[in-house]
């Protein structure tokens, strides 16, 4: 084991302390992986380098996959439904077959986006080290995990070693006083919070999100805040366990029960942040004073209040980010000072890693409930785990969309990578609860709208962007 | 993995903030070949004819060998296709003020070399850099040097700079340690059974 430092640690120093193989030097460390989720999109050639190098998966006991990014996401698809799956999904349970790991295939009961069931069926602990070929392993982080994404080759070396060889990250802590106002959702104050301290405020750094507005927050919400600390740039976002996490935790499938779970829950209890621990930077935000957001540009932290004006690139700080501001201007075909209220959109995306979870179907159904989505608007609700799909279904919200006019689809990324069997058309406008509002994410010249599972569904019904507020 | 040296040649300046990995390397694009999807989305006209405005489809740049970019180059998606892509077009080295994190671990395990400068440096290279004259990147001596003769030195790890002047990628490591970490999970085992013993409570009725 490591050197451990003796008092003032943080949350991400214990946790990462805990996973020390071997320090190389130069404060890199060999890095053990607690959890290895697999998806079909990123890992095929990782298992081909693994052929072709004659080794094994040191330990398939703690590799799961889920064939998530290449599935069509519409009612009765299957793995022929698209051409991306009709390849990647047999490939991918090809793989996992010839190495012996647990897929939770296409027509499990437990299939869903990986970043969904990890957490849901108790695979993701607090505590734990999770890894995955997907930059929103982050979202992990809501349960205390300490998750990250990689690339091919260093998944490949997970497969390869169970271990990663890693620079230990400097430390965040972003602080949100105050509870939520009405309407306002967990998307909201991060997407607030990105706008605020810009793309890149977290690169480097593992953010500890904390505070009176994260700990009020249930463990599905916490997932969406750290789903988003890798549009701040960082790689790691984490929530510290408390007793929210551990009820959470208890009831899930492959999460230990018993005297095993008392023991590791006295074990999480001390995965806190010393009060002496040192940030690198500590940022305050307030929690009561964020509004319903939605992006008007090509970066999640190009975020505004819904009922803001657009911004004007010579109000830009300097001239790249008003040059950045001019073309995304240009792209998503909005004038600086316009409102986006009443802006109209051809379509509307429920569902994903970042708001595909029940609380946030929820959020969406509260707001359909008897209305009916606008005749121009091709709207989709997709959840994001075939749990949460069921569960949903049995509090009747899939007949609240239904009878609403959208669409209830099968678990998957779908809309968000621009994949799932759905393709949207150059200049087309999206309301979307996905993550990433980037140049052609979802489709050449598609337009994105960022914004919380309320405000997608209001868009919906409005056939435009509106404020929930006024709802 | 190839190894990396010494790389001279045009530096192309993209000094855009937030380049992400979807620009670098798009999902889909129809064009086919990683090197024809490279930065679709910013490279072409809505026609599909080369975009003039962007710098990769200009001389002298369009075989450049250096990406000069502003903060947060390679933002965003895990996919290493980004990298792949920059190798796919001839670039072996992105000079940056920042870089998105897991980008900047996967230029590592592909023989390119992510360099941060200060971003007032970075302008002043980007300046001398913009007609075409060659600028010579050596990670032997770990310095940068600009047309007019300027000699600026750069950090790395000194770990990853071994591994690039040798050609060796993280898997080649890390293949040498598997018994110290079999010998880690037995001890961690003890600490942390809870890891180990992936329990199945049998919650749903059937697995794939």
């Amino acid at each position: 084991m490591s050197t451990v430092k003796v008092g003032g640690r943080t949350l991400v120093d214990k946790i990462w302390d805990q996973h020390v193989v071997a320090e190389l030097g130069d404060g890199l460390d060999v890095l053990h992986v607690d959890r290895h989720l697999v998806h079909d999109v990123t890992s095929p050639q990782a298992f081909t380098t693994l052929a072709e190098r004659s080794v094994e998966v040191l330990s398939p006991e703690l590799t799961f996959g889920s064939p998530e990014h290449s599935v069509t996401i519409l009612s009765g698809r299957t793995e022929e439904s698209n051409d991306l799956s009709r390849t990647f999904v047999p490939l991918l349970r090809r793989n996992f077959a010839a190495h012996k790991l647990r897929l939770f295939d296409i027509d499990s009961p437990d299939h869903g986006i990986v970043h969904v069931i990890g957490p849901e069926l108790g695979l993701t602990l607090p505590g734990a080290t999770v890894v995955c070929g997907d930059s929103h392993t982050c979202t992990n982080g809501g349960l205390g995990a300490l998750g990250f994404g990689v690339g091919t080759s260093e998944l490949t070396l997970v497969l390869a070693t169970q271990s990663l060889l890693q620079r230990r990250p400097k430390m965040m802590r972003i602080t949100f006083a105050g509870a939520l106002a009405p309407g306002v959702e967990p998307k909201d104050l991060m997407l607030d919070a990105i706008a605020r301290l810009g793309a890149d405020a977290g690169a480097g750094y593992a953010i500890e999100f904390t505070g009176p507005g994260i700990v009020a927050l249930g463990v599905e919400q916490r997932m969406t805040i750290c789903n988003l600390a890798v549009e701040l740039g960082a790689k790691i976002g984490l929530v510290a366990p408390d007793d929210v996490t551990f009820d959470y935790v208890a009831t899930r499938r492959f999460a230990p029960k018993g005297a095993l779970l008392d023991r590791a829950i006295e074990h999480w209890r001390g995965l806190v942040s010393d009060p002496d621990a040192v940030f690198h930077r500590e940022v305050e935000l307030d929690a009561a004073a964020v509004a319903p957001q939605i992006t008007w540009g090509t970066s999640p932290a190009h975020s505004i209040a819904v009922d803001a004006a657009v911004p004007d690139p010579t109000d830009a700080p300097d001239d790249t980010t008003a040059r950045q501001w001019e073309q995304a201007l240009a792209y998503m075909d909005l004038r600086p000072g316009q409102s986006l209220e009443g802006l109209p959109v051809e379509w509307v995306f429920i569902g994903s890693c970042t708001n595909g979870r029940l609380s946030d179907l929820e959020a969406a159904a509260a707001v359909a409930r008897g209305r009916k989505v606008s005749r121009h608007v091709r709207a989709l609700v997709v959840p994001g785990s075939r749990a949460v799909k069921r569960a949903a279904e049995g509090r009747g919200l899939d007949r609240v969309f239904i009878d609403a006019g959208f669409e209830w689809g099968e678990p998957g990324c779908g809309l968000c990578p621009g994949l799932g069997g759905v393709t949207l058309e150059t200049g087309d406008r999206c309301v979307s609860t996905s993550n990433r509002n980037f140049v052609g994410r979802q489709g050449t010249g598609v337009r994105t709208h960022l914004a919380g599972a309320a405000t997608a569904a209001l868009a919906a019904i409005e056939g435009a962007i509106a404020d929930v507020r006024r709802n | 993995m190839d190894a990396f040296t010494v790389v001279r040649g045009p530096a192309a300046p993209l000094m855009l903030p937030d380049v992400n990995t979807d620009v670098i390397s798009p999902g889909h694009t129809g064009k086919g070949s990683m090197a024809l999807s490279a930065f679709a989305p910013i490279r072409y006209l809505s026609d599909g004819r080369d975009d003039p405005s962007f710098v990769l489809n200009r001389e002298p740049f369009r075989e450049a060998p250096i990406l000069l970019a502003a903060q947060n180059f390679g933002c965003g998606s895990s996919r290493e296709t980004a990298v792949w892509s920059l190798r796919a077009i001839g670039i072996r080295c992105v000079i940056a003020i920042s870089f998105g994190d897991i980008f900047f671990g996967n230029c590592f395990q592909n023989g390119v070399l992510p360099i941060v400068l200060d971003e007032r440096v970075l302008e002043s290279l980007a300046e001398e850099a913009a007609d075409g004259a060659p600028l010579e990147v050596d990670l032997r001596a770990s310095v940068v040097r600009s047309p007019r003769g300027a000699t600026i030195p750069f950090t790395i790890d000194p770990l990853r700079r071994r591994q690039l002047l040798e050609g060796i990628d993280d898997l080649d490591a890390g293949l040498l340690r598997r018994d110290e970490i079999r010998a880690f999970q037995q001890a961690d085992r003890a600490l942390r059974p809870w890891i180990y013993q992936v329990a199945d409570a049998g919650a749903s009725p059937t697995l794939g």
